[in-house]
């Protein structure tokens, strides 16, 4: 799950984070009257979730609250493009408006997961403010990495280790110190997938500060973490993948015309990448779980079908444990209620294939029926091309 | 012979009286595998099917000598379930469960090193040694007893892989699921390296997908370790980036992770590499003659 910056400083304030002093706005006025209150001069930052927000012309500096009311005027309810968002944009619907603060120098702090390690890794770089992919790219040796022993947590000598490697100024060490370990904390105690903090400055007067702030957390922790949850803005998720989740069903809304509903992900992925080979774009991903029962399969029907541009639809279902007629009458009874007006293929394999398939053909509903992936693959993407 | 699982499995079922537990340890015992305990916290004293169930790990290896458990517990206590397995001595434990956080799982599997105990999952479909005895969720009869080792990260797509060598008339040594999640107690090398050293696989189906560098780090295993003939498909070749593709693990982050490197560390390495998931089986034929 991912949450705005603003929200993230709020959890970030909670461990001892220094952040800019500020607040979130929906409305100009209020954008206006928090710039004041911080002493006129501030900096307005479009809220969404995407990267790359400042070269999309999302984040401003105002001289005056009557500017920071300006900015957040033409920033809130506008389609924002980054490189991120696609280019349709996401639209602002919060400003953060923070107080400015004297750069000295910009820094890198992330912390992720390192998978073949098995350990999260806290990784820095006096290259901040810029992607740190391109730093990871380019000037790999510009990223100092600490894996962090989970039985440990962070040391305070490996916290010194970093701060010292990125070369801070003296009189920062101690404030750089605390931060990586409050970082570390708000890390390990959200559960929490990626915290990253580009930039991270020191201030002329030798203050740390987290300018900017990303969290993202792991959803099969939310669990234990009621408060988190209640972060989550459906606004920025499509109404669609909103609307599967309701129903325990994993799907993503892609871009091309080509339904497809698979019992487990791996199959799915695998479905998606023969529709493609057979020369068609599949229109989404969706996992219907391992059993696929009636009720799963109904509900993915609807939200398949809602997506406009689809124009066929590929069930492929391996029934191991599930039998293939149970599938089958699931399909048919689905496809009753639905009312489908698209081709839909269907390829089932398993237990009790013959008496899934001869369900099917006594339905009296116009199913295509396939043997094998590739046969339902190239069946699929000819019946787009002739409803087309 | 077979890896890690056959005829001298003694299993225990960690959550035996939920829905999952009690439907798969009947499947299981039907498939031949011999199970000698269950485990619910609170209903030690009953039993199923003549299963006689305990409320601790400990009690139910030391009456029945368990040699390796299989755990069906939720989420919120899966991760508490394999630590009990390991802190009894269990020297396998198969982790079926979906949806345990990965911190979690980062401090079991430190655990587990300290023990010695290793974990098959989570998040996976378990391990069948065809015509032996199987642990875990997997349809038993779509397996052929032969000489074919599958180790894959998904499960119905190993299911569809598997189904494929069976109609061929190809029969498998072990399968086994390592899970989808980001963290898994066994990789690809270490099932890599079981199937090398078993005598009786002769060749190894390697089922990836996109997210992490486990496929990389395991070509490059290969080239210098694995002398059998290894076959490859790897899913999610049209999967967007950023992404989660249902399994927790499945995403491509930071641009890395694209099934296209993947197949192309792999294929340098020398390893074939189905287009096509539908040409698993015959991929593996291939390299078979």
């Amino acid at each position: 799950m991912k949450i705005h910056e603003y929200q993230a400083k709020q959890v970030y304030a909670r461990f001892g984070i220094p952040v800019p002093r500020g607040r979130v706005a929906t409305d100009p006025r209020e954008a206006g009257a928090i710039a004041r209150e911080l002493g006129g001069r501030a900096v307005v930052k479009a809220q969404i979730h995407a990267g790359g927000r400042g070269k999309g012309g999302g984040v401003k500096i105002a001289k005056s609250p009557e500017e920071a009311e300006a900015i957040a005027t033409s920033l809130l309810g506008r389609m924002l493009v980054t490189h991120q968002t696609g280019p349709e944009g996401r639209e602002v619907r919060r400003v953060l408006v923070e107080e400015t603060l004297d750069i000295e120098k910009e820094y890198y702090l992330g912390i992720v997961i390192d998978r073949a390690g098995e350990c999260p890794v806290v990784m820095a770089s006096s290259e901040g403010g810029v992607e740190i992919e391109k730093v990871a790219a380019e000037t790999p040796e510009k990223i100092l990495k600490f894996a962090v022993d989970p039985a440990l947590g962070m040391s305070p000598f490996a916290a010194r280790k970093l701060a010292y490697g990125l070369g801070l100024r003296r009189d920062a060490i101690q404030g750089a110190v605390g931060l990586l370990s409050g970082v570390y904390r708000a890390f390990v105690e959200t559960d929490a997938s990626l915290v990253e903090v580009n930039p991270l400055i020191v201030t002329k007067g030798g203050a740390v500060v987290a300018l900017d702030a990303k969290m993202s957390f792991d959803d099969n922790a939310l669990y234990r973490h009621p408060e988190l949850k209640e972060l989550r803005d459906l606004t920025e998720e499509e109404p669609l993948e909103i609307e599967a989740s309701k129903h325990g069903l994993n799907y993503i809304k892609l871009s091309g015309n080509v339904g497809c509903m698979v019992n487990g992900a791996g199959l799915a992925m695998a479905t998606m990448d023969i529709i493609k080979l057979a020369g068609g774009e599949p229109a989404n991903f969706l996992d219907v779980g391992g059993g696929a029962t009636a009720e799963a399969v109904t509900a993915a029907f609807r939200i398949l079908l809602s997506d406009r541009n689809v124009r066929a639809v590929l069930i492929n279902i391996f029934g191991g444990i599930m039998r293939c007629d149970v599938v089958a009458e699931g399909v048919v009874t689905a496809a009753r209620q639905v009312g489908v007006q698209v081709p839909i293929v269907v390829r089932l394999e398993g237990t009790n294939v013959e008496k899934g398939q001869e369900i099917l053909r006594a339905s009296g509903l116009k199913f295509i029926v396939a043997d094998g992936m590739k046969d339902a693959a190239e069946k699929v993407v000819a019946s787009v091309r002739t409803s087309a | 012979m077979s890896v890690l699982v056959d005829k001298s499995t003694r299993l225990l079922v960690q959550g035996i009286t939920g829905s999952e537990g009690t439907f798969h340890t009947r499947q299981a015992v039907a498939y031949g595998t011999t199970v000698v305990a269950g485990v619910t916290p609170g209903k030690g004293g009953q039993s199923l099917d003549g299963i006689p169930i305990f409320d601790t790990v400990s009690q139910a290896v030391l009456a029945t000598g368990a040699n390796a458990s299989v755990v069906f517990v939720p989420p919120p206590f899966a991760a508490d379930a394999v630590l009990e397995a390991a802190d009894a001595g269990l020297p396998l434990v198969v982790c079926i469960t979906e949806g345990i956080p990965t911190l979690d799982v980062v401090r079991v599997k430190a655990y587990l090193r300290r023990r010695g105990t290793r974990m098959i999952g989570p998040n996976c479909p378990g391990i069948i040694s065809p015509g032996k005895a199987k642990i875990g969720i997997m349809p038993g009869h779509i397996h052929r007893e032969g000489r074919v080792g599958v180790v894959s990260r998904s499960g119905t797509l190993t299911y569809e892989a598997v189904d494929q060598l069976t109609r061929r008339g190809i029969g498998q040594s072990t399968c086994i699921g390592i899970g989808g999640d980001p963290i898994i107690g066994t990789n690809f090398i270490d099932a890599l390296t079981l199937f090398q050293a078993d005598p009786e696989t002769d060749a190894i189906v390697m089922i990836g997908e996109i997210g992490g560098t486990a496929e990389e780090e395991a070509a490059a295993f290969i080239r210098s370790n694995v002398s059998k003939p290894v076959v490859a498909f790897i899913a999610g070749q049209t999967a967007p980036p950023g992404r989660r593709m249902g399994h927790a693990g499945a995403i491509i982050s930071g641009g890395k992770g694209t099934a296209a490197e993947k197949v192309a560390a792999l294929r340098g390495a020398g390893i074939k590499v189905a287009d096509s998931p539908a040409t698993i089986g015959e991929s593996l034929a291939s390299v078979l003659r």
